[in-house]
């Protein structure tokens, strides 16, 4: 098993999270992972991308090849087309549709999402929405992404819901159900 | 025990299980975490025998502190981004001469490709020049146990060890196993020859051919006992050397059937001896692969005779700047580049920004509306957040180079008969480097406004303390700033007219001025609101 993953999208969106929860997963299953991460100055309210590479084998590079990644997860639209060059021809996409208007430049916006769709290897959710209907926080949009990724992962579904319990447990009962609620929301959603 | 550490972490789990005593310093990306981990670990379960942790004004207190702490036997970690190092260099320098007595290593984080920093600067320059030895761990694991490892080697060869990482191994994480019998600390004792630390020319000079005489015991340790390691390969006329984490990019693309021969480096000085094997097993060419400037490179172009071809970034076959990639490594093996997808050309780019409700975006909307009033003025900038004035909407700042340097070359201007002169600093950059400047202006009565954007913090590094919160005011009038020209504000939309009103009147005084705009960082405010909560 071998899977290397880019995460994208704007500093402050939550992107260090879903890796954390993948990670907690990754070394559960006994895989290797190496995760480069960007902190800093481009942390604020720059664009931020995190490097995520599991592997049943050891893993060398901390960085991904351009044309070696199975897979970009981004939590904005516009930042996951910033990184298609790493991506592999069968790789895949998934992305919140929810544009994060911070420059003055941002292009248009029904664009962005007509490029998103002209990947075949695509799938493109409202986070924020799914969130709300799933009854969970704002700031629960990054687990909608990461449930919808679940099949892009390779690793199980039972099992992430174990690395999600684990990682929010010591917020309290309360988090750890609506990460999850938000989770499965994104999941059931990726497989329509 | 497995952990999932950064490469910063490591170091740090790996100092505290080698005995550490104290870490010392100021914070700088990508060394911050080093620290931050020493603290949050001591925070958590208070050890019977204390780690010094607290952080420094800047690096030179930093590296000073760390050498008296070796002094008494003990071992101490100083740690800093590389441009630190030349804030420390006075100190660092003559601790070579000194030697130490606990052991004592010095952790430079260098950031090629300068994606938080002004420049891309190779410590291993430093090493060099102070004569010391130098450890490059090439992955997390490897950052931990060559901590240990380092500490063992200053305290048997008495010399202070650099340790050099880079970004993308300091800010990166992957499993590391963890001792579970770590070493107790040192007890104090004083050095067994105290002329050793008085570096009286007498005293310097025998210290130093002591120095040069240890140099081949550097190299025998790097050949011999250390972490370096040739293996020869089937067909040794092609040869590849790596330094550090480049050998985990030559690894991602290299092919057995390659058969070359490898030098890996992670100890420095240069293994002499391995390098000269590498030539008698017939390498006609040697590929040098390092993270940063081309250190080994040059050096190599000494040590091996002029037919044999050596490729690098000075020879073009990787890029003279920047990091390395997987990409840019493959291609210098000779490897075809995997098939990579067009840019998706509307993508535009996103720079880092102030955040929204910084007091420092309210500082420069009055400070801009004030300069422009004036026909032609100049500010100042420094190094922090408020560094990000020069981009869009602000266009604020006309220059920024190292920190400190706003004061002093606000007054420099001044001297020259630019007004308005102003700087622009944080209050961390401000304790760090700006007090000794504002002394310098004082002492002149340069005529300058020094704009201090205090938010209580050191906020680009992630909001550690700051070392003269509270005192600000003090500080400024001890240097001898008139009380009557020290001034507060707070930047908040509702008193923008009266920080501007402030800053015209200062601006008017023909003297040294202090302006301190001064509002709590904004994450670290949501941090302390959401803690006051639970």
């Amino acid at each position: 098993m071998k899977k290397d993953i880019i995460l994208a999208g704007v500093g402050g969106q939550g992107i260090l999270s879903i890796a954390t929860v993948i990670g907690e997963a990754a070394l559960r299953e006994n895989l290797y992972l190496k995760q480069a991460e960007v902190h800093g100055m481009s942390q604020r309210g720059g664009d931020v991308q995190s490097n995520l590479r599991l592997s049943s084998e050891p893993i060398m590079s901390d960085l991904i090849p351009m044309g070696g990644a199975d897979l970009i997860i981004s939590l904005e639209p516009m930042e996951a087309l910033r990184y298609v060059q790493y991506l592999k021809p069968d790789g895949w996409i998934v992305t919140a549709r929810n544009a994060f208007v911070n420059i003055p430049d941002y292009p248009d916006q029904e664009a962005v999402l007509a490029r998103i769709v002209s990947y075949p290897n695509h799938v493109l959710l409202d986070v924020e929405q799914l969130a709300k209907e799933a009854g969970a926080p704002a700031q629960a949009a990054n687990m909608v992404l990461l449930g919808a990724a679940i099949p892009a992962l390779g690793i199980e579904h039972d099992k992430m819901i174990d690395g999600v319990r684990r990682v929010f447990a010591r917020k309290g009962e309360q988090v750890v159900a609506s990460n999850i609620a938000a989770v499965e929301t994104g999941y059931k959603n990726a497989k329509k | 025990m497995k952990h999932l550490l950064l490469g910063d972490e490591a170091i740090a789990q790996g100092a505290m299980d080698a005995g550490l005593s104290g870490v010392y310093a100021y914070p700088g990306t990508p060394s911050t975490e080093i620290t931050e981990y020493i603290q949050l670990a001591v925070s958590r379960q208070p050890s019977t025998e204390p780690i010094h942790c607290r952080w420094a004004t800047n690096e030179k207190t930093a590296m000073e502190a760390a050498l008296g702490m070796s002094y008494m036997g003990k071992r101490a970690l100083v740690c800093m981004k590389h441009v630190g190092m030349n804030v420390c260099a006075d100190a660092f320098m003559n601790a070579a001469i000194t030697g130490v007595n606990g052991g004592l290593i010095v952790v430079a984080a260098d950031d090629p490709s300068m994606h938080s920093s002004q420049n891309e600067q190779d410590s291993r320059f430093y090493a060099k020049f102070a004569m010391i030895p130098c450890l490059e761990p090439g992955n997390q694991q490897e950052a931990y146990d060559m901590t240990a490892y380092g500490f063992e080697l200053s305290e048997r060869l008495r010399t202070p060890v650099l340790m050099r990482v880079t970004t993308r191994m300091a800010h990166s994480r992957a499993v590391v196993e963890t001792t579970d019998r770590p070493k107790p600390q040192n007890k104090m004792s004083m050095p067994g020859d105290v002329n050793h630390f008085i570096l009286l020319p007498a005293f310097a000079k025998r210290n130093y051919a002591e120095l040069v005489a240890a140099q081949p015991v550097f190299v025998r340790e790097s050949e011999t006992a250390g972490h370096n390691s040739y293996t020869r390969g089937a067909k040794p006329e092609r040869a590849i050397l790596t330094t550090g984490i480049a050998y985990n990019y030559l690894m991602e693309n290299y092919q057995p059937q390659m058969g070359c021969s490898i030098l890996r480096i992670t100890q420095y000085p240069l293994p002499v001896a391995l390098i000269d094997q590498m030539v008698r097993d017939g390498a006609k060419e040697i590929l040098v692969i390092e993270e940063g400037q081309p250190v080994v490179e040059e050096l190599l172009q000494g040590l091996v005779p002029s037919d044999v071809r050596i490729k690098g970034r000075l020879a073009g076959d990787l890029p003279r700047m920047g990091e390395l990639s997987p990409d840019s490594v493959r291609q210098a093996i000779g490897l075809e580049p995997l098939p990579v997808r067009e840019k998706e050309p509307l993508v535009a780019g996103r720079p880092p920004a102030l955040c929204q409700g910084c007091g420092h975006r309210d500082m420069y909307a009055a400070l801009n509306e004030v300069a422009r009033e004036y026909p032609s003025p100049r500010i100042f900038g420094d190094i922090g957040c408020y560094t990000l004035g020069a981009l869009s909407p602000f266009h604020a700042i006309h220059a920024c180079v190292e920190m400190g340097a706003s004061v002093t070359m606000a007054k420099g201007a001044a001297d020259a008969g630019q007004h308005p002169s102003i700087a622009v600093i944080g209050d961390s950059t401000f304790t760090h480097s700006g007090i000794t400047g504002l002394l310098d202006c004082v002492n002149a009565n340069a005529n300058v406004v020094v704009l201090i954007s205090d938010n209580l913090t050191t906020g680009m590094t992630g909001g550690q303390d700051s070392a003269g919160t509270g005192r600000l005011e003090q500080i400024c009038t001890g240097v001898g700033v008139p009380p009557e020209h020290v001034r507060v504000v707070v930047p908040l939309p509702k008193n923008m007219e009266e920080i501007k009103q402030v800053l015209r009147e200062e601006i008017n005084y023909a003297g040294t001025s202090i302006v301190i705009a001064r509002r709590e960082c904004i994450q670290t405010l949501k941090r302390h609101l959401k803690a006051k909560k639970q």
